[in-house]
Formats: structure tokens, C-alpha cells, sequence
């Protein structure tokens, strides 16, 4: 697949996850997860609320432990590593919260600039002011440069959040419930920006939502999850084009057939 | 059969308070691991000093001020009584010194920055910003923990020995109101009993108990879940848990203090 980014998915493997197992008490959440993601590729995970999709990608991140089974991130078993390696991973990956968490005492740009605490190249105030704008201006919201975060509507906060992850140019990029919460023309918006994100930087990605629209737009594979396991996982037509009762009704219960 | 569901009542309350208990133990731990180890947020600890130290001044002026002022006030009937009115200077600045201070700073700052730093960090949790912190790859726990318990730390012997000053200050303007006492001879007067083992002691439970309510009110945010309900009960418990402590420690520090006394 090629873009006028030049954009190409490979067969390198970023994400591999084999067997993986998570449980809270006697809750279990995910229950033998069995996933890879390649170089370039946007996947969306689809699944119920309280499926277990924010769960895997905490896991993917290294915010939670799994209890089993192997999680490997650009050649990395996150929960393998020691904490000093875990941070220099992240600095390779992008997360996008669900509710944007962007940082309530700084200002849009403090926010913008802070992951680049972490980054161990040294940087001027003015590299950092020129790294700054150049991903706002990539998300569209120059003008809301010294505005704090409660000035801003919910579109323009993930907007904020999906620019604060791309300042370190990661190569994974995880997206929480991106288009949750937003109205459709919002929607419609911060998915053409996940996709330019894809293109732009060449970033792979999961997405995590229960927008069908959303996967539809923004993927190129679909993995459904159901009860702690994927029942299916190929393009958005091969995971829908099915007489599966349990795809049909969550398919049907998101109103675009 | 009622044994065993007794036992498995006991077990099932037993077990979140030992577990609570070793989780404490292994944050107070890392706080210790992390705090000596570079790279230092000096600037965010900059920052928090200055939130903690300076802008609890009005506080502290205030409530030392009228420390100084109520206990005079008080203590003057009952040493006219003994004849004793020229030990009033003396017997206020030991009291300010080795008791007064150190535990009505403390928990005057358990409650506004104890509380404070629950709640920032309890909603920083619960909205997922300290996790943001984390996965942009720097140090959530250095970055906000270290440097608030590392300002409180610092901050509470400082603010101890402005409500000192200010107490006697107002002790001074309480004693000149009534009698013809110079600013200079009040002060010789009331520093002269103090020892060095008082300023020492004092400043040991300032330290300790700033230590305390930074890594209560940090314990307590950090921790927290369950929304908001959950960031109004961490902000609560940085409070109710820092004071407790407080009061453990006084008790404590003042035994240990009396030995050394005992044995100069």
C-alpha cells in the first residue's frame, strides 16, 4: 500500500502478542490474546465497553503486568525489561488517551513540550518552540498554542493529545477510544488525522475503539474482541461480510448496515 | 462451619490492610531509591517549594502570630500568681521552640498541603495524567513525587522556625503593651534558656514530619482510584493519616529527646 507520504506496510513485525492473559480477582479480561501488528499497519481493536481493549493496550505500554503469555514491542518483552529500558521504549511510542490526559496545570504548549523531558538529546528553547508548532501546526491548532487545557473543546484536546505523543516522532502509535465522546464531525476529523498520522510519519497503530466508523476509516485490518479472545481478525469486509451472530449483532448495533 | 466464615471475615479484612501496609513500605522505599539518584527535577522541586513554602506564609504568619499572643495572654495570670512574670519571654520560647512550633506547623500544613497534594495527585490518577507521564517516557514517580515530598521536607523546618519568630514577635507586642520591654532585651530574655539540643529537636521533628506529610499526601493521590469520590477521599485520608502520624512521632521524638536530656 503506498501514499503520497510514500507509506509503505511491510512484513517486519512491531507488535507480537502470543497467549497473553489477564485477570482482576476473579475477573478475566483477556484470556489467551493472540496478536501481531507490521511495520506501517493501523489496526482497530473492536470490542464491547469493559471488553478488555484499553486493558491489552496498558499492557502493550507497559502500565500493566500480564499475569501470562509474551508481549514483544519493537523487539522488546515489555514486561521483561527493566524500567530504564521501558523509558527509552516509550519514547518509540505514542499514546492517545481516552480522555486526552493532557496536563491540567500547563499551558498547550508546556504540554506539547513535555514529553521531550524524557529525550536524552538536549535541546534549545528554540528547538524546542520550532518541534512544538511544527506538530501543532500538523494537527491544525496553531492558534491554541497558550491556552490551557480547559479553554479547549473535546475534538481540540484530542487533537492536543494525539500532537503531545507525535513531538518524539514515535513508530507505534496507540490510540485509546479515539472518537469517543465527539460529535460526527469531529469524529470525521480526528479519524482523517489518525490516517494522516499513519501516512505522515509512517507510524504503525492500534486502535482501540467500538466506532465501526471509526475502524472502517482509519484501518487496515480489524480484530474483534469478544469475551477475552479475538474471534476474528482480516479487512473491515471480510470481519463484517459474516452470518456470525455475535459480529452481526455487534455490527448491526452500531446502526451502518 | 461459623469458624471458618469467621475466619474468612477476619482474613478478608486483614488482608488489604497488610497489603496496604507493604505497599507503603515499598513507596516509601523507592522514594528513597529515587530521590539520591540522578537525573533531579530541580525545576519542578523549584516549583514546589515555592508552592509549599511561600504561599503558606499568610498561613503560618497568622496562626504563629496569634500563637504567640493567646499563649501569653494565658500564661500571665497564673505566673503573676507565683510571682514569676519575668520567666513569661523564657517559658514562651521553649514552648514555641520545642513543642509549639514544629506540631502546630505541621498540622496546619498536613491540612492545607497534605490535603493539596492528595488531591493534585489523586486527580492527576484518576484522569489518567500521571500514566501520560509514564508512557512519554519520564519518571512520573521522580517527577511528582520525589519533588513534593522533597519540598515539603525542606519546606516545614523552614516555615517551623518563621512561626517561632512570629509567635515571639507577637509574644513580644502581647508583653509591651503592658510593661516598657525593648525588642532587644525581650529577645535575650526568651532565647537565653533555649539549648542547643532544643533547636535540634525541633528542627528533627520538622524534618520528619514534613517528610511524613509529603509521603502520606503522595501515597494517598498516587494511589488513588475510583474517580472523583476517590480523589476527595485521598485528599481525606492525606489529612486524617498525616496527623495520626504526627502525633505517633511527637510522642516519640519527645521520649527520645527527654533521654538525651536526662543523660547531658
Amino acid at each position: 500500500m503506498t501514499s503520497q507520504y510514500n507509506h509503505i506496510i511491510t512484513d517486519e513485525k512491531v507488535i507480537t502478542i502470543n497467549d497473553l492473559h489477564k485477570s482482576f480477582g476473579e475477573l478475566t479480561v483477556l484470556n489467551g490474546v493472540k496478536l501481531d501488528i507490521y511495520k506501517g499497519e493501523n489496526v482497530a481493536v473492536l470490542g464491547r465497553s469493559g471488553s478488555g481493549k484499553s486493558v491489552l493496550i496498558k499492557i502493550i505500554a507497559g502500565l500493566l503486568k500480564p499475569d501470562s503469555g509474551t508481549v514483544s514491542v519493537l523487539g522488546q518483552e515489555v514486561d521483561k525489561i527493566t524500567e530504564k529500558e521501558l523509558r527509552t521504549l516509550r519514547l518509540k511510542i505514542g499514546f492517545s488517551f481516552q480522555n486526552s490526559a493532557l496536563y491540567d496545570s500547563m499551558t498547550v504548549r508546556e504540554n506539547i513540550a513535555f514529553p521531550l523531558r524524557g529525550n536524552t538529546e538536549k535541546l534549545t528553547q528554540k528547538e524546542i518552540n520550532i518541534k512544538v508548532e511544527e506538530v501543532l501546526d500538523a494537527v491544525g491548532l496553531i492558534q491554541t498554542i497558550n491556552q490551557m487545557p480547559s479553554e479547549l473543546s473535546g475534538g481540540q484536546r484530542k487533537r492536543i493529545g494525539i500532537a503531545r505523543t507525535l513531538i518524539l516522532k514515535p513508530e507505534l502509535m496507540l490510540y485509546d477510544e479515539p472518537t469517543s465522546g465527539l460529535d460526527p464531525i469531529t469524529c470525521i476529523e480526528i479519524n482523517n488525522l489518525i490516517k494522516e498520522v499513519q501516512e505522515r510519519y509512517n507510524t504503525s497503530a492500534i486502535i482501540i475503539t467500538h466506532d465501526l466508523t471509526c475502524a472502517k476509516t482509519t484501518a487496515n485490518r480489524v480484530a474483534l474482541l469478544i469475551e477475552g479472545n479475538f474471534l476474528t481478525q482480516g479487512t473491515f469486509e471480510e470481519v463484517f461480510d459474516t452470518e456470525d451472530e455475535t459480529v452481526k449483532i455487534f455490527f448491526d448495533y452500531n446502526f451502518i448496515t | 462451619m461459623k469458624t471458618n466464615r469467621k475466619v474468612y471475615v477476619i482474613s478478608k479484612n486483614l488482608d488489604p490492610f497488610f497489603l496496604g501496609i507493604y505497599s507503603a513500605y515499598q513507596f516509601v522505599g523507592r522514594y528513597f531509591r529515587e530521590a539520591f539518584k540522578p537525573p533531579f527535577e530541580f525545576t519542578e522541586l523549584k516549583k514546589q517549594c515555592y508552592a509549599i513554602g511561600v504561599k503558606s506564609l499568610p498561613l503560618i504568619t497568622l496562626t504563629g502570630f496569634v500563637t504567640g499572643v493567646v499563649f501569653t495572654k494565658q500564661s500571665r495570670p497564673s505566673l503573676q500568681d507565683l510571682g514569676a512574670v519575668s520567666w513569661l519571654p523564657s517559658l514562651i520560647a521553649i514552648a514555641l521552640v520545642r513543642a509549639l512550633a514544629p506540631l502546630i506547623t505541621s498540622l496546619i500544613s498536613a491540612g492545607k498541603i497534605g490535603s493539596n497534594i492528595g488531591a493534585q495527585l489523586g486527580s492527576m490518577r484518576v484522569t489518567e495524567q500521571i500514566d501520560a507521564i509514564d508512557v512519554s517516557g519520564v519518571n512520573a514517580f521522580k517527577y511528582l513525587v520525589v519533588t513534593r515530598v522533597t519540598a515539603t521536607t525542606l519546606m516545614i523546618p523552614i516555615l517551623m522556625m518563621y512561626f517561632a519568630f512570629v509567635g515571639l514577635i507577637g509574644s513580644f507586642l502581647n508583653v509591651s503593651m503592658g510593661e516598657n520591654t525593648s525588642f532587644i532585651s525581650y529577645f535575650q530574655e526568651a532565647l537565653s534558656p533555649i539549648s542547643f539540643l532544643d533547636v535540634l529537636t525541633g528542627l528533627f521533628k520538622s524534618i520528619m514530619y514534613g517528610l511524613t506529610i509529603g509521603l502520606v499526601g503522595s501515597y494517598k493521590g498516587y494511589n488513588a482510584t475510583r474517580g472523583t469520590e476517590g480523589v476527595g477521599k485521598a485528599a481525606n485520608m492525606a489529612v486524617v493519616v498525616s496527623m495520626f502520624l504526627i502525633f505517633v512521632e511527637e510522642i516519640i521524638i519527645v521520649q527520645l529527646s527527654g533521654w538525651i536530656r536526662l543523660a547531658q
